[in-house]
């Protein structure tokens, strides 16, 4: 009977979520309610976790509940120390769930929203938790080692050097990228300006205050935080009714953009605990409770989308970024449906306080399962928009023109009608001057969550609620930009160190201002470059993240598919080996695309033939006549990066296709790196926090 | 319920690093009591030991995209 009644549940689970992807997939022409989307989401995220997950776990995998753990093995009492398993959940989530999968949905969205929202849900339960699952495993039965380790002590030392090369990249574009962001949201706000400003000295209030005033209150110090954090949203409507004080954070891009980058110089060299750690803690509360008061808001307020299923745009002319719809909404939406960033948290940190493998499913599968709702989310705010307003907030003035009326007139005439008026009655409501052309995703987002949170909690609040949007976007992917920059250095440090050992130290001063000082320029020029760039720079940086991300995944599903192949599971190779195939199809194809294609809005080199022609032919205006040859000289750089990117991929791919086939013809290959089976040494009373 | 507020509290202390110390102290306990031959010195003050745990935490990556 039980198993009956369970029976029943699942197949109930299966119908619902089948006719919600049915509902969403087929309806045209008219709204459809966003709760189909959750229903969709849950139903597909529930019966993927119980079988797809668990056949993986106790047959791919073999997970062996009686094994200890390296936590268990090396438990020190610092970093190896066994956890319970919804800390370990909290640990990891909060650490692989940063903006990504809040900006890309809402680019992706310029397709329509069926597109994101399948490879969001289908991309995450087959792809990307199979990927933080799976690396979970191999990185648990090896010490907690590395990638990177992992891939040179398995496949040889060109997967782990692509390893490393392949990571310092991907955090130099990031971070870039998340830089642009946020310069796009404070640009010309005061208010925006003001309170993103403002996280930074609450930041160090809180940090001074947990390690001085306080020692080891973090709670407490979270709360005054977090009070400080909301009040500084309040006080920006006062910086931006001041006449005089609205000045002072009245900015360009560009100086924003200088500022950003002083910003992330000093957080790479002022101590963990005066910044990074407490913006990580007040970044952390903001990200969950915000997350989970979008979900209730969602669910309470049950907004229809009105953003059509697919756009006229899958052909490739999207005013947010160039391109078809295969293969850049692929790229487009990395973190919400796979992210090779994730399998550098899922081995090395979290292995290191897993108390048993079997928690391996619910934390590896799980937590992204997790982020990919995230995504979903971030989908659904961006559809809630009317088409019009969707895309004249994210439409550069580069695409529709810097003049309103041309903007609305462009934008009409593809058949999302908007108005002059609505734009400024919106940036009324919503505290700014004007919202034409803030590309970058995150105005669109706060735009799109002021509206959920406005009728769900109060219409009167608008203004508060998208700066709050805002000030949560903001505080996270600064958060990422300082820990990105810091990781950037001692990776850096640490490569450096091989050729003169003094550079290894990581407290050596000197080493630390140099190596932070070239991380920040790397970074910064992508920035620099990106807000000079008439187009909006996010329509470059973006798919360049987004093929360095992918690149990251396929290097970590090369390395799990390689192992598989290793262990004699040949016959399972493809749990990992289908993913990867796609993505070495779309990443392939996108950089293809990205180096050879004829449309200057796609093709790197194109664009800057494209524009070294108008420079010689006097085509151009002056103010862009003089930032035209660094134009070219960057897309000539975007497209060499992307070729490297794509030529890295393809060594891995081909090196990882030597060891198997060595291996399966009886050739010797570098031995397993397995641990060996010790018994767990608390089976029954493995729960110790 | 009670019992259910007072395990969610526990929970949220934990995840947050707040009874961090506690659980420093619990396990320095432990330790000593299975090597007794061990001769270190004593527990770390609160302080220290959160500014050592801070640091720690600090090293690797911690956060992604």
């Amino acid at each position: 009977m039980n198993k009956t009644l369970k029976n029943a549940i699942w197949i109930l689970i299966a119908i619902i979520g089948a006719s919600s992807i049915g509902g969403i997939a087929i309806t045209r022409g008219e709204n459809i309610n966003a709760l189909w989307f959750i229903a969709a989401a849950l139903c597909v995220y529930a019966i993927a976790y119980r079988f797809y997950a668990s056949w993986i776990a106790t047959t791919v995998l073999m997970i062996d509940d009686t094994r200890s753990t390296p936590a268990e093995r090396l438990d020190n009492g610092h970093d190896f120390v066994p956890t319970h398993k919804w800390i370990v959940f909290g640990h990891h989530f909060a650490a692989i769930a940063g903006p990504g999968p809040l900006v890309g949905p809402t680019l992706a969205a310029q397709f329509g929203y069926l597109p994101g929202t399948l490879w969001i849900l289908f991309g995450a339960v087959l792809g990307g938790c199979v990927q933080d699952m799976v690396t979970l495993f191999l990185s648990t039965r090896r010490d907690a080692k590395s990638l990177g380790q992992i891939a040179r002590e398995e496949l040889g030392p060109l997967g782990g050097t692509a390893a490393l090369i392949g990571t310092f990249a991907i955090m130099i574009i990031l971070i870039a990228v998340l830089g642009l962001v946020v310069v796009n949201a404070m640009k010309h706000s005061p208010w925006a300006t003001f309170t993103v400003s403002a996280t930074i000295p609450i930041a160090m209030i809180v940090g001074v205050y947990m390690r001085f005033i306080r020692p080891g209150q973090v709670l407490e110090a979270s709360a005054l935080g977090v009070i400080l954090l909301l009040l500084s949203v309040v006080g920006g409507r006062f910086i931006d009714q001041h006449e005089t004080l609205r000045l002072l954070f009245n900015h360009e891009g560009l100086t924003l953009a200088w500022w950003v980058m002083g910003y992330g110089f000093a957080a790479a060299i002022l101590p963990v605990w005066l910044l990074l750690a407490p913006r990580d803690y007040l970044s952390t509360y903001m990200k969950l409770g915000t997350i989970s008061l979008l979900a209730v808001a969602i669910i309470m307020l049950q907004p229809n989308i009105k953003m059509p299923a697919i756009t006229q745009f899958v052909d490739g002319t999207g005013p947010i970024f160039g391109g078809k719809l295969f293969p850049f909404v692929f790229i487009t939406i990395a973190c919400g449906a796979i992210s090779g960033f994730h399998a550098l948290i899922a081995s090395g940190t979290t292995p290191k306080l897993l108390s048993n493998e079997r928690d391996i499913r619910m934390i590896g599968y799980g937590g992204m399962l997790l982020e990919s709702f995230v995504a979903m989310m971030a989908m659904i705010a961006a559809t809630v928009l009317d088409p019009g307003v969707f895309f004249a907030i994210n439409s550069s003035a580069g695409v529709v023109g810097s003049d309103a009326i041309n903007a609305v007139a462009k934008i009409s005439s593809w058949g999302y009608p908007v108005t002059v008026e609505q734009m400024q009655n919106l940036a009324h409501q919503m505290g700014e001057a004007t919202l034409f052309a803030r590309t970058g995703g995150a105005p669109s987002l706060a735009v799109g969550m002021a509206s959920i949170f406005g009728s769900a909690f109060g219409e009167s609040l608008l203004a508060l609620w998208y700066h709050f949007a805002i000030m949560f976007e903001a505080i996270f992917i600064l958060t990422t930009l300082d820990a990105g920059t810091r990781v950037g250095r001692f990776m850096l440090q640490d490569m450096l160190g091989n050729i003169w050992p003094k550079m290894g130290e990581t407290s050596w001063r000197p080493s630390v201002i140099f190596t932070s000082a070239i991380v920040v320029s790397g970074w910064g020029y992508f920035l620099y470059i990106g807000v000079i760039d008439p187009n909006g720079g996010v329509n470059i940086l973006w798919p360049l993240f987004g093929i360095a991300n992918q690149m990251l995944a396929a290097i970590a599903l090369s390395v799990a598919t390689g192992i598989l192949v290793k262990s004699g599971k040949l016959k399972y190779a493809w749990v990992t080996g289908l993913p990867l195939i796609w993505l070495i199809t779309i990443t392939s194809s996108a950089a293809w695309q990205k180096i050879t294609s004829d449309d200057i809005r796609i093709g790197f080199f194109s664009a800057a033939n494209d524009l070294t022609h108008k420079l010689a032919s006097g085509l151009l205006p002056p103010e862009k006549a003089s930032i035209a040859p660094q134009l070219i000289f960057n897309l000539h750089l975007d497209a060499w990066l992307t070729l490297f990117f794509v030529s890295l991929l393809w060594l891995i791919i081909f090196d990882m296709l030597r060891v198997c086939s060595r291996h399966l013809s009886g050739k010797p290959v570098l031995p397993l790196t397995e641990s060996a089976h010790i018994p767990s040494p608390s089976v029954e009373d493995w729960v110790r926090d | 319920m009670s019992t259910k507020l007072k395990a969610f509290w526990r929970f949220i202390r934990c995840l947050s690093g707040d009874d961090a110390y506690e659980r420093y102290l619990k396990n320095h306990a432990r330790y000593h009591k299975t090597n007794t031959d061990h001769n270190c010195h004593g527990p770390l003050s609160k302080a220290d030991f959160f500014k050592q745990w801070q640091d720690e935490k600090w090293n690797g990556i911690k956060r992604c995209c």
